[in-house]
């Protein structure tokens, strides 16, 4: 460990020991000034994983790709883990520029609220929260044009302010990309942990040019991927019963990708209007079409996850 | 010193606010359009993380050369009608992630602005990622002193997609960045079997949401499979499908935007 250099502190030096040690105005030019910031990541770290102490599998819902389906797949993963009543679930938008869940898990609306233990999430049902940048909003219309910095500390906030409580699952929905969210993501969860990442991606080869990059972004971060999910695969005509690819496998699909990575697809889930329908009226696809092929997909692959998650907190116990 | 965008009449954005809705594709079958009708057009791909533009012309294995005045931007075809610029033809390979923060991302984009030597263009399309945040900001900031003509925006039908649109018609209000209308893609799909049509992603809402917010609605462009199947193997679609449902969509949009030009400016 360095030693600190001599010199008288900075007038306005914020104290070696607080948040904002390293980091304030006065901080620049200081010599200590790198250890300080040092030891406040170290205590900013220490906070966030006492905060996530009480979450035993954290999914993070990734793609690379733009509308493939990461927030509907987020939200029928929450609801499905949900359905059975003696989980506690949470799910997680930080998708700060488009945020999609509350509107989709018909919360459109709701404000959060503080309490002496932090900002309440938005309660679907008793067993499910949610937490999403939409709640801050005011107005529909409303846009976040911030950039990356900014961004990151509301991530921040969202991680260490929001009172989660005892969680068996938190799904964390991204925004499409490789970048500051993500980076952010993963080093602030690292604190905690990470079950894994589900990758969410359509069948044509112009997803998973994008998908394949997010995969490496997983490698590069150390970031375990539990499975891909092939969104959008086939359309089955309700007049006809005939199926057409509306995005076609040019390449082999999410199939082949997998193959070649060696990485395990999870599933395919087929185009079924009624899934967009339901999003947009923010209610429950599973209760609105129960008959639809695609809620058996949902069902399975959720079933893969959960099985992956409880795999993986076996080998950790094992370890202790 | 003659600025590399000096010889650029047009500049149009292409934006959205919800990834997916067909950015990329729009902006490749806008330029393809307004190729056949006789002008010149470039492309700037800004989507760092995600850059679309190359494989839909085929031409991702194309490298980058510099000459005295920057970056020479790739040309698609033999009569240099089309040209393009994108992060993908600096990748050693393209599966290479680039995981940037943002302040990175704006350096290049400023580089993309200022040192790829055009030529002389009638339209410089700008294609950008999903969001209203770095990219964005810097690619207007970059481009204000060159008096964009205003940007075009990519919904689909559906609620959920329109809610992300709205917030980029606040971002373009904020920027004072014009708009010159919103294009509602995936409109429909008709069955190849049966010709029945599907809403897929619903219906309407884009129009709606250009009603509410008191811009042009450009048009619907339905959903075509065998378009997707061009665009993934960088086909002329254009040339290739003029029967398909899509082209009168995208051939009207095109006809728009050039009409617009010979009309003075408010």
């Amino acid at each position: 460990m360095a030693e600190a250099a001599g010199g008288p502190r900075p007038r306005e030096c914020p104290g070696t020991s607080s948040a904002q040690a390293g980091r304030a105005a006065a901080c620049q030019g200081c010599p200590n000034q790198r250890l300080c910031a040092a030891g406040a990541a170290a205590a900013e770290a220490a906070a966030l994983r006492e905060r996530l102490r009480g979450v035993r599998h954290t999914v993070l819902v990734l793609s690379g790709k733009g509308g493939v389906g990461k927030s509907t797949f987020s939200a029928l993963l929450a609801s499905g883990l949900a359905a059975d009543e003696a989980k506690q679930v949470a799910l997680l938008d930080i998708d700060i520029c488009g945020p999609s869940i509350p509107k989709m898990m018909g919360l459109e609306g709701e404000q959060v609220h503080q309490s002496g233990s932090g900002w309440s999430p938005v309660y679907v049902e008793e067993n499910l929260g949610v937490m999403s940048v939409g709640f801050l909003l005011s107005s529909p219309d409303d846009a976040v044009i911030w950039r990356g910095p900014k961004k990151n500390g509301l991530i921040k906030q969202f991680l260490r302010d929001v009172d989660w409580g005892e969680v068996d699952y938190l799904i964390v929905d991204t925004p499409p990309g490789t970048s500051d969210e993500h980076l952010s993501i993963v080093q602030y969860l690292g604190a905690a942990h990470i079950d894994g990442a589900v990758i969410v991606t359509t069948p044509q080869e112009v997803s998973l040019q994008d998908v394949r990059k997010e995969i490496n972004f997983c490698h590069k971060v150390k970031l375990p991927i539990i499975g891909v999910v092939e969104n959008m695969s086939g359309f089955i005509c309700p007049k006809c019963k005939n199926e057409s690819q509306i995005f076609p496998p040019t390449t082999g699909g999410a199939e082949k990708m997998c193959q070649n990575l060696n990485i395990s697809l999870l599933g395919k889930v087929p185009l079924d209007p009624q899934i967009g329908r339901s999003c947009d009226k923010g209610q429950s696809f599973f209760s609105e079409a129960p008959e639809s092929p695609a809620v058996s997909s949902y069902r399975s692959i959720i079933q893969r996850i959960q099985e992956y998650c409880d795999q993986h907190q076996f080998q950790e116990e094992k370890i202790i | 010193e003659r600025s590399n965008l000096a010889g650029v009449r047009h500049i149009l954005l292409v934006l959205s606010g919800k990834g997916g809705v067909g950015k990329s594709t729009i902006s490749t079958e806008l330029a393809l359009s307004l190729r056949h009708s006789g002008k010149k057009v470039g492309i700037l791909d800004v989507d760092l993380c995600g850059p679309s533009i190359p494989r839909m012309f085929r031409v991702q294995d194309n490298d980058v050369h510099q000459c005295d005045s920057g970056w020479v931007p790739v040309f698609v075809d033999q009569d240099k009608s089309i040209s393009l610029m994108s992060i993908g033809f600096l990748l050693e390979k393209p599966d290479d992630a680039v995981v940037w923060r943002g302040p990175k991302k704006n350096a290049l984009i400023k580089q993309f602005v200022a040192d790829v030597a055009w030529g002389d263009l009638d339209f410089l399309i700008v294609d950008t990622p999903p969001g209203t945040s770095d990219e964005h900001i810097s690619t207007v900031e970059a481009l204000r002193p060159y008096k964009p003509l205003g940007a075009i925006l990519v919904t689909t039908p559906q609620a959920v997609a329109v809610g992300d649109v709205r917030r980029e018609l606040t971002f373009c209000k904020k920027t004072g960045l014009r708009v010159l209308g919103i294009v509602e893609n995936m409109s429909g799909f008709v069955c190849p079997h049966c010709s029945e049509c599907t809403n897929i992603f619903s219906k309407g809402g884009g129009e709606e949401l250009a009603k509410h917010a008191g811009v042009p609605f450009l048009g619907c462009v339905p959903l075509d499979p065998q378009l997707s199947q061009s665009l993934e193997e960088g086909r002329d679609f254009i040339r290739e499908f003029p029967k398909s449902a899509a082209f009168p969509a995208l051939a009207h949009i095109a006809q728009q935007i050039l009409d617009g030009m010979s009309q003075p400016s408010s």
